[in-house]
């Protein structure tokens, strides 16, 4: 076959909904193209720890503690789903993260703003989990057949996060004022990043086309957005809260909420490095991986060793 | 880096395949690095099965799986391709017989 044949078969695959699997042919660039954004995936969960994990210790009570624990911990796994649907891809784990600890991958933005307030542990899991899982959701039919395994394995696991964050918010919704205050305060800082989350417009996404034909991507940012605005829009009514957006307002002819102007200097801003917490988050990631470096190099050479020992053993049983 | 430097120290990477319970076959799962099979049993656990969703683990170095080529799938499975007797359908029997 030459590879005129290959890249037809390959296409009709698409075409037909025939997911593509690790050994099948793949044009170069749909490879490239999977390895960036699934290894950025795996970076988010794995960086996305961090603002939640600043909580742990303060969760107001032990069910709160317990159940912040073990979100943190699925995102950890997340991570892991999702480094291994990358290196099927021909990318090392360790090659990945050295991209992230350079700088070299990037991650979602929103895990550089800061986790000031316990309310933040609430709008973290409705906001942005919420918005994490209209993404993933999509994702689930994915035309990589690794990715979209990963992400029903995620999805699966997702919908427990927003519904913990949300309780936390309604609980503090019924609280006293300051507790109010919180929330809204929370709410207010965490919306317009959780939007920008999406990524950039349509118009500004030279990339979104040639997803959508391989069918990586399956709506477009602008699409999931909106259905991101239209749903979180009523459960905040729920919350008895306000989002910030003077300009929110139902659209009938549209059938969606009509919203106001994204800032995406301050998207860019972050994406470039200079969001209020990007140092911090990558130079806690490096500290950790270097810290446990000898524990890596142990684990192995004990394996080594224990290796060289059944050896010995088989050979004189022998 | 050169390209043997890149995943000098890593660990090995194992496939892992679960029995969501008993009577099941293991399926696939995905895969995890660790430094020996008893550490893939416990990574497995924790990364695979925080929800119940085993009740057995196998592992597997990936270096030790052989695969077939999916290029060659066509003369591969060329053998089954023309033999639709096979199949229970290919038969032609009256519809009132019953139980069969
Ligand atoms: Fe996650
Ligand atoms: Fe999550």
């Amino acid at each position: 076959m030459t590879v005129r044949d290959f890249q037809q078969a390959f296409d009709e695959k698409i075409d037909k909904e025939i997911a593509i699997e690790p050994r099948d042919w793949m044009p170069d660039n749909y490879r490239k193209t999977l390895i960036r954004q699934i290894s950025q995936h795996a970076h988010s969960e794995i960086i996305g720890m961090l603002p939640e994990g600043n909580w742990i210790t303060r969760a107001p009570s032990l069910r709160r503690k317990a159940v912040l624990l073990a979100k943190v911990q699925d995102e950890a796994g997340h991570g892991l789903y999702l480094y291994s649907a990358a290196e099927t891809l021909g990318i090392s784990r360790d090659e990945m993260i050295e991209q992230l600890h350079s700088g070299k991958a990037k991650y979602s933005s929103i895990f550089n703003y800061p986790t000031t307030s316990w309310a933040d542990m609430g709008a973290i899991g409705w906001l942005v989990d919420g918005a994490a899982i209209m993404n993933q959701v999509a994702l689930c039919r994915t035309s990589y057949g690794p990715y979209a395994r990963a992400m029903v394995r995620i999805c699966k696991e997702e919908s427990f996060h927003q519904r913990q964050g949300y309780e936390i918010l309604l609980n503090m919704s019924k609280g006293t004022e300051i507790q109010r205050k919180m929330v809204q305060e929370s709410i207010n800082r965490w919306w317009w990043p959780s939007l920008m989350m999406f990524g950039p417009t349509d118009d500004d996404s030279p990339n979104t086309e040639q997803s959508m034909r391989w069918r990586i991507k399956r709506f477009t940012n602008d699409e999931l957005r909106q259905r991101f605005i239209d749903v979180t829009v009523e459960q905040c009514k729920i919350l008895g809260m306000t989002l910030p957006d003077p300009e929110l307002k139902w659209n009938e002819e549209r059938g969606h909420y009509d919203y106001g102007p994204i800032n995406w200097d301050e998207f860019w801003n972050v994406v470039k490095g200079n969001g209020p917490c990007n140092k911090e988050r990558i130079a806690t990631r490096v500290k950790a991986h270097e810290e446990g470096a000898w524990v890596r190099d142990a684990a192995l050479a004990y394996s080594e060793k224990q290796k060289k020992r059944n050896n010995k053993t088989d050979h004189q049983a022998a | 880096m050169p390209e043997q430097d890149k995943h000098k120290n890593e660990w090995p990477l194992w496939e892992i395949f679960i029995r969501s319970k008993a009577g099941l076959d293991h399926k696939h799962v995905g895969s995890l690095h660790a430094a020996d099979a008893q550490m893939a049993i416990e990574n497995a656990r924790d990364v695979y099965t925080r929800r119940m969703e085993g009740v057995s683990i196998w592992v597997i170095e990936s270096k030790n799986i052989h695969a077939s080529d999916p290029d060659e799938s066509s003369s591969l499975y060329d053998p089954a391709n023309d033999k639709i007797y096979r199949h229970p359908t290919f038969y032609n029997l009256p519809d009132e017989l019953k139980h069969m």
